[in-house]
């Protein structure tokens, strides 16, 4: 993998910001996208832009392999048994809140129980907020340590045989800790449970095989994995996503629709009501390839992240006695989340937008998490991707000694 | 590769960053709580978890004492030093009119704002959108005591 030439396919990456060169950290909000995605948008719409599955001409036929064949490339590369199993959907909010509507408020029943951990995305605990309320199920949060790493052994404390569903994220946005997935599944199977995977920060990032971790549901989106926004999946088990009732009603995801009654189409299609995001699709469909061809599949991502976030860590640290990095020290992906000696996140990654350093200050939709375990109000967060360099950390470095300059007058 | 530059986002720290600002920052006014407040409010800005408390205490139509405290960002810890150091002693007319000049300037409408004093320090923040909410939390909840005053 030539990280090189990999920036060379990125137009974004060449510019000036304040002057400075453009290091862009913050990859775990949303990626940059390469020209070959950006073609291969602007090729649907000059050459084949037609609705899909209901146009009998040769563009309506085109515009339907192609979202078909998107949907077969997303299978492979979580490793679905079949295409039909993965739904197109906006992101993985839009997935992960399908799931919650259409299984969760089809199963639960008052007192049942929702296993999800302290880490999740507000986009994996919200849903699950809503759906409690309406059913009277209760949820639950997995003993963790404050670095993010879960205490398995006390799993039996909290799953339980009124434990319904367990929601996790397979990788956390602020921790980065991985969360080991495929034991949880397997206790959470023990006693009857489905579990539902955040896979948002995982997916873009790493290997995932659904079938391998013998996951129910996995929801994860396009546009931090160098596609277009407004594109993500939800890949369900065949025999769970033909149970559910839809999400949605439309165009689509009928079969047969009277004045007073409707039948529901097969899967995927009964999920996906009306007219889809064939570009957004198509766009998922060449970020894939991209992976695949010119990065050489996602395994080579996860090493490069892995060698950057620690190389940062060391730098950081080596630099910055005031640092404060969150988060395991290994097993994590490729995000780092830190405070810099008292100084407000918003103030730090003012100055380093100045200096031309892109990085997220916030809650990064975690605010439980950041009030509860980090009892911090707010962290800085860089995260990397493919295209991100060592020398992209050395600037943060350099960066946040102007910070640290700038501020040095005050308190 | 071309390099290109758009003047239109250049940052100047310094604008933002106005040495009565980090003063405000560094040595808070009026921080602190009321024994016996009229009014609290409590607000939080979502997108940073920034919070804020302001306690008012009112008499004969007039902010005759007022005190916050909080966590945020410098912009948002400053403007609340300097808000409530304006405010105090005016009536609840002349409040309401004061921070609605404020607003006024952090929308960078052209305009003489010499009355607003060391609040003229928060003018460089209407360049930087993504920061103006640090700027209004304490004029939210200062607006929201007044409220609760005069319903």
């Amino acid at each position: 993998m030539n990280v090189e030439r990999i920036r060379q396919d990125f137009p974004i990456l060449a510019q000036l910001v304040n002057g400075k060169p453009l290091v862009y950290l913050d990859n775990a909000a949303t990626t940059q996208k390469p020209r070959q995605v950006i073609d291969a948008i602007r090729r649907y719409y000059e050459e084949y832009n037609a609705n899909v599955h209901r146009s009998i001409h040769t563009l309506g036929e085109r515009a339907t392999a192609a979202y078909e064949e998107a949907r077969a490339k997303v299978a492979a590369f979580i490793d679905a048994p079949e295409p039909a199993t993965c739904i197109f959907v906006r992101n993985a909010s839009e997935g992960l809140n399908l799931v919650a509507y259409s299984y969760g408020m089809q199963v639960l029943r008052p007192g049942d129980e929702i296993l999800l951990s302290p880490l999740e995305h507000h986009s994996n605990l919200v849903p699950w907020q809503l759906v409690a309320r309406r059913t009277g199920a209760r949820l639950r949060f997995l003993p963790m340590r404050p670095d993010g790493t879960l205490e398995l052994e006390r799993l039996p404390e909290v799953l339980t045989e009124r434990t319904r569903i367990v929601a996790v994220a397979h990788a956390s946005n602020t921790l980065g800790a991985i969360l080991p997935v495929k034991a949880i599944a397997e206790a959470a199977h023990a006693v009857g449970a489905v579990v539902v995977v955040d896979g948002a920060q995982s997916v873009p990032h790493m290997p995932v095989s659904v079938r391998e971790l013998d996951v129910d549901f996995l929801a994860f989106s396009g546009h931090k994995m160098m596609g277009p926004m407004g594109i993500g999946v939800l890949y369900g088990k065949r025999e769970l996503l033909e149970r559910m009732d839809p999400f949605l009603g439309g165009g689509e995801m009928i079969r047969s629709v009277t004045y007073e009654e409707s039948t529901w189409n097969d899967i995927p299609w009964k999920f996906e009501a009306g007219t889809p995001n064939v570009e957004g699709a198509v766009g998922l469909a060449a970020a894939i390839d991209y992976i695949n061809e010119v990065v050489g599949g996602v395994a080579n991502i996860q090493r490069h992240e892995h060698d950057l976030v620690q190389y940062a860590m060391r730098r950081l640290r080596e630099s910055f006695p005031e640092i404060r990095i969150y988060g395991p020290e290994e097993n994590r992906a490729g995000i780092l989340a830190f405070t810099f000696g008292d100084l407000h996140p918003h103030d730090v990654a003012t100055v380093l937008d100045a200096e031309g350093v892109a990085i997220r200050a916030g809650h990064h939709c975690t605010m439980p998490l950041h009030r509860e375990v980090l009892q911090v109000v707010a962290t800085n967060r860089a995260s990397f991707y493919v295209y991100n360099t060592r020398e992209d950390v050395d600037r943060l470095v350099e960066a946040l000694g102007k910070v640290k300059e700038f501020f040095s007058h005050v308190a | 590769m071309s390099l290109e530059h758009d003047p239109r986002y250049a940052v100047n720290l310094n604008e933002l960053y106005k040495q009565v600002l980090m003063d405000h920052f560094a040595r808070p006014r009026n921080k602190g709580r009321l024994d016996e407040a009229d009014f609290t409010v409590h607000l939080e800005n979502p997108t940073c978890g920034d919070t804020i408390e302001v306690q008012l205490k009112v008499r004969d139509g007039r902010v005759e004492e007022v005190r916050w405290q909080g966590h945020g960002c410098s912009i948002s810890m400053a403007s609340a030093s300097m808000t409530t150091q304006a405010i105090k002693g005016k009536t609840l007319a002349e409040a309401a009119q004061f921070l609605s000049r404020c607003r006024a300037m952090i929308k960078g409408e052209p305009g003489d704002y010499k009355e607003l004093g060391e609040l003229q320090a928060l003018s460089g923040v209407a360049k930087f959108p993504v920061r103006v909410k640090c700027a209004t939390l304490a004029w939210n909840a200062v607006e929201e005591g007044l409220k609760r005053v005069q319903p």
